[in-house]
């Protein structure tokens, strides 16, 4: 090529390539959420409508379609078309964040704890409670932890769809192996470390006693901060509850295994996941959420045994995270969208769910098929669990301190920064973040 | 050229009385009216409305603070003072730069693979190709999660070979400095393909006469490779380089499917787009994203702008 041509074309792919990371946003101004009529009262049968229904989980699409079918056979008119975005890589919610930017928001949406109160509190959401004031949804159908997970500023924004809580599985053959003693529902976090410790002595290098996935705190250190008595955020979600001593014994916990030999080291966790460990048969007691029943089982078979959480020094509480079905604000068809989130909420949608035995239906009653779907593994713990079970934490920026969570939490399980030292920092940090909210 | 040779020799041998004739080929010369721009519209307009919009777009946000659903508010130079004020931006810095140097040594490596590919009566030529090609065109999603199984401290054949010799293998992935060094290896593996097919591509413009001449004046294998393959592919090896650098202060994908999430080893490993990401899609700060958006696309033009510089030193354009 001679000169000339050349560099044109090496400068105009320098200025393409180099362009890439650039950020478009796409603006409009937010306004307010038309506010609804409080009084309502279910739409004539013949009501005629389209509305989108956005979901991010493939697997459970055969249900939501199912679903779908019953509500038509109460209005055959309404057209439901489900928008499927997966999940992996944040997709589902940037996609959402940004149609709700172009107030193209999908008519009603699968919600997640995280995500609430920011679409709530910016407006892109339809309160719901003149479906409670009507009496088409009560409250105390489902768990009282979810009904506060999605009412924000004392108006309830989406029906609760289903749930989860944190048990401890254990592997039977390996625990027996090391004559170590099978996990009991009166287990104390000192139970647990003896045996652990016993499974790790007697496997000796690279197979460990127990381990908890620690690239996240939902299955692992949000549980323990509230069992040694304290809690990740104040229940009016101001205030960071990382400094109190409770908490603080609840994170040393996982730094203290880690010490013993009873659990993996940090570096261990991170490049091959606790799950990972445990369907591998080198670890033999793992805490971890009720949707890795199926996986574990198919992996072990009858070796497998699940148990509520030890209890720490003020309970064995767990933490419990559901989805929800919300509306948009700016749904063009409000009376079939409130209509569908009316039906969602109630029990057929629930056990058409437990039968297809994914997730743990929100509705209270329409789990027991749910809990004795796996023969011989009796999973009513994670119902038990349910009932005293502490909200997943949440504010209106979820996100940004859950990145501080990572940025800050893995030196101090590593044991390379002390974890009080490192509990304080990230209260401090985190409660900057919330006073912006 | 061929064209104002043309016009010149017309011009010569036109005398007074051949005016009329020779109008045809001066309108032959003229511009072809709205056609070319017909034609380039397109491109025109895909540049215009996917590269030149957003950067203007961004480089406003970047005085603004954003809203998650829209609306900016004009906030000044506020996010480029927290910027500068950032200790994770200069640490992020360093890591891309070590990363990018890491990749460019792919350059002599695929200099010298493609001359050894390209050698006369070389076998297979195209299946070595395709092979060297394949890493360049897989996604890094899918090779990331590959090297990440091949890095593992506990399970990676790395460090299962190491062991063979006695070594106990790092923790590759979740090891301050180890993880930057795995991720670059896998970086430069990516490229090869790509700077391969460049500098192939070089290599068999250059005449085959000039190493005739040297093999004449008795110039041994190795004087004809640097006297004559390496100078000649200069061109070639500027326009990689280019490109490599470019490519090099995007990292992002390799880096956040090999590393994952709360990894220890993240802070002395993240790249300048990996803070980018974070602030823009988790935490909600899209006005801060977009001033390090900015600094990303000031650094790579200035670097671009000192290759062009120093390339006057060293590529000869034949």
């Amino acid at each position: 090529m001679d000169r000339r041509s050349f560099l044109s074309l090496a400068a105009l792919s320098g200025v393409g390539l180099g362009l890439g990371a650039t950020l478009v946003g796409c603006s409009s101004d937010s306004s307010g959420s038309g506010s609804q009529a409080s009084a309502y009262t279910p739409p004539a049968k013949s009501l005629k409508a389209t509305i989108s229904y956005a979901i991010w989980d493939v697997n459970q699409q055969p249900a939501m379609e199912k679903i779908i079918k019953g509500f038509n056979k109460i209005y055959p008119n309404v057209t439901v078309n489900i928008q499927l975005t997966p999940s992996a890589g944040g997709a589902y919610w940037t996609k959402m964040k940004t149609l709700a930017s172009g107030k193209n928001l999908p008519d009603v949406l699968w919600m997640n704890g995280p995500n609430i109160q920011l679409f709530a509190l910016n407006n892109q959401l339809m309160p719901i409670d003149s479906l409670v004031s009507a009496g088409q949804i009560k409250k105390s159908n489902y768990p009282s932890a979810l009904v506060n997970l999605y009412t924000v500023d004392g108006r309830l924004y989406g029906t609760p769809k289903d749930f989860d809580t944190v048990g401890l599985y254990y592997n039977k053959d390996m625990l027996g192996q090391a004559g170590a003693a099978v996990p009991t529902s009166s287990w104390t976090w000192d139970d647990l470390k003896t045996n652990g410790k016993k499974v790790s002595d007697h496997f000796g290098k690279g197979v460990f006693g127990f381990a908890g996935d620690l690239t996240g705190g939902q299955t692992s250190w949000y549980n323990t901060m509230l069992q040694g008595g304290g809690y990740i955020i104040s229940s009016n979600h101001k205030k960071s509850g990382y400094d109190l001593p409770g908490s603080i014994k609840g994170l040393q916990f996982w730094a203290d295994i880690i010490a013993a030999g009873i659990s993996p080291s940090m570096q261990q966790l991170t490049t091959t996941l606790a799950n990972d460990w445990f369907t591998s048969g080198k670890l033999a007691m793992v805490m971890d959420g009720d949707w890795e029943t199926a996986p574990y089982h198919q992996a072990f078979g009858d070796k497998l045994g699940v148990v509520q959480l030890p209890k720490g020094p003020k309970s064995n509480q767990s933490v419990i995270h559901g989805l929800g079905n919300v509306i948009s604000a700016t749904t063009k068809e409000p009376e079939a969208a409130l209509a569908f989130v009316s039906y969602l909420g109630g029990k057929p949608p629930a056990l058409l769910q437990a039968d297809a035995g994914v997730v743990i239906p929100a509705f209270n009653g329409s789990q027991t098929v749910w809990a004795n779907s796996i023969e011989g593994l009796d999973l009513q713990l994670f119902l038990d669990e349910a009932k005293v079970a502490s909200p997943y934490p949440i504010s209106k920026n979820t996100s940004a301190w859950n990145q501080m969570e990572s940025d800050i939490l893995p030196a101090a399980f590593a044991g390379q920064t002390p974890v009080a030292t490192a509990a304080k920092k990230l209260a401090e940090q985190m409660n900057a973040e919330l006073a912006k909210d | 050229m061929s064209a104002s040779t043309a016009e010149t020799s017309t011009v010569g041998t036109a005398g007074p009385g051949t005016a009329k004739a020779s109008r045809p080929r001066r309108r032959g010369l003229r511009p072809d009216g709205p056609w070319p721009w017909i034609f380039v519209l397109p491109t025109v307009l895909g540049v215009a409305v996917f590269y030149l919009w957003p950067i203007l777009k961004t480089f406003y946000l970047s005085f603004t603070t954003v809203g998650v659903f829209g609306g900016s508010t004009f906030t000044g130079l506020a996010n480029y003072l927290t910027m500068f004020s950032d200790p994770q931006i200069p640490q992020s810095i360093l890591n891309t730069a070590i990363y990018t140097v890491i990749v460019m040594l792919g350059i002599p490596i695929a200099v010298g693979l493609a001359s050894l590919i390209e050698r006369p009566g070389m076998r297979f030529r195209g299946l070595y190709r395709t092979l060297y090609f394949i890493p360049y065109v897989t996604m890094p999603a899918a090779v990331g999660i590959v090297w990440r199984l091949i890095f593992n401290g506990d399970f990676g054949p790395i460090n299962w070979f190491l062991s063979l010799f006695g070594i106990a293998g790092p923790y590759w992935l979740a090891t301050p400095g180890f993880a930057l060094v795995a991720v670059s290896i896998v970086g430069l593996w990516m490229s090869l393909g790509f700077n391969l097919i460049i500098i192939s591509a070089g290599l068999r413009e250059i005449p085959a006469d000039l190493y005739e001449a040297a093999q004449v004046d008795g110039a041994s294998r190795f004087r004809q490779f640097r006297s004559i393959t390496v100078p000649l592919l200069t061109p070639s090896i500027f326009f990689v380089s280019i490109i490599t650098v470019v490519n090099g202060f995007q990292l992002f994908d390799l880096l956040y499917v090999m590393l994952g999430k709360s990894n220890l080893a993240m802070p002395q490993t993240q790249s300048l787009v990996y803070i980018f990401y974070n602030e823009a899609f988790l935490q909600n700060n899209q006005g801060y994203a977009s001033a390090i958006g900015i600094l990303i696309l000031v650094i790579i033009a200035a670097l671009t702008a000192v290759q062009f510089r120093l390339q006057r030193k060293w590529v000869n354009y034949v």
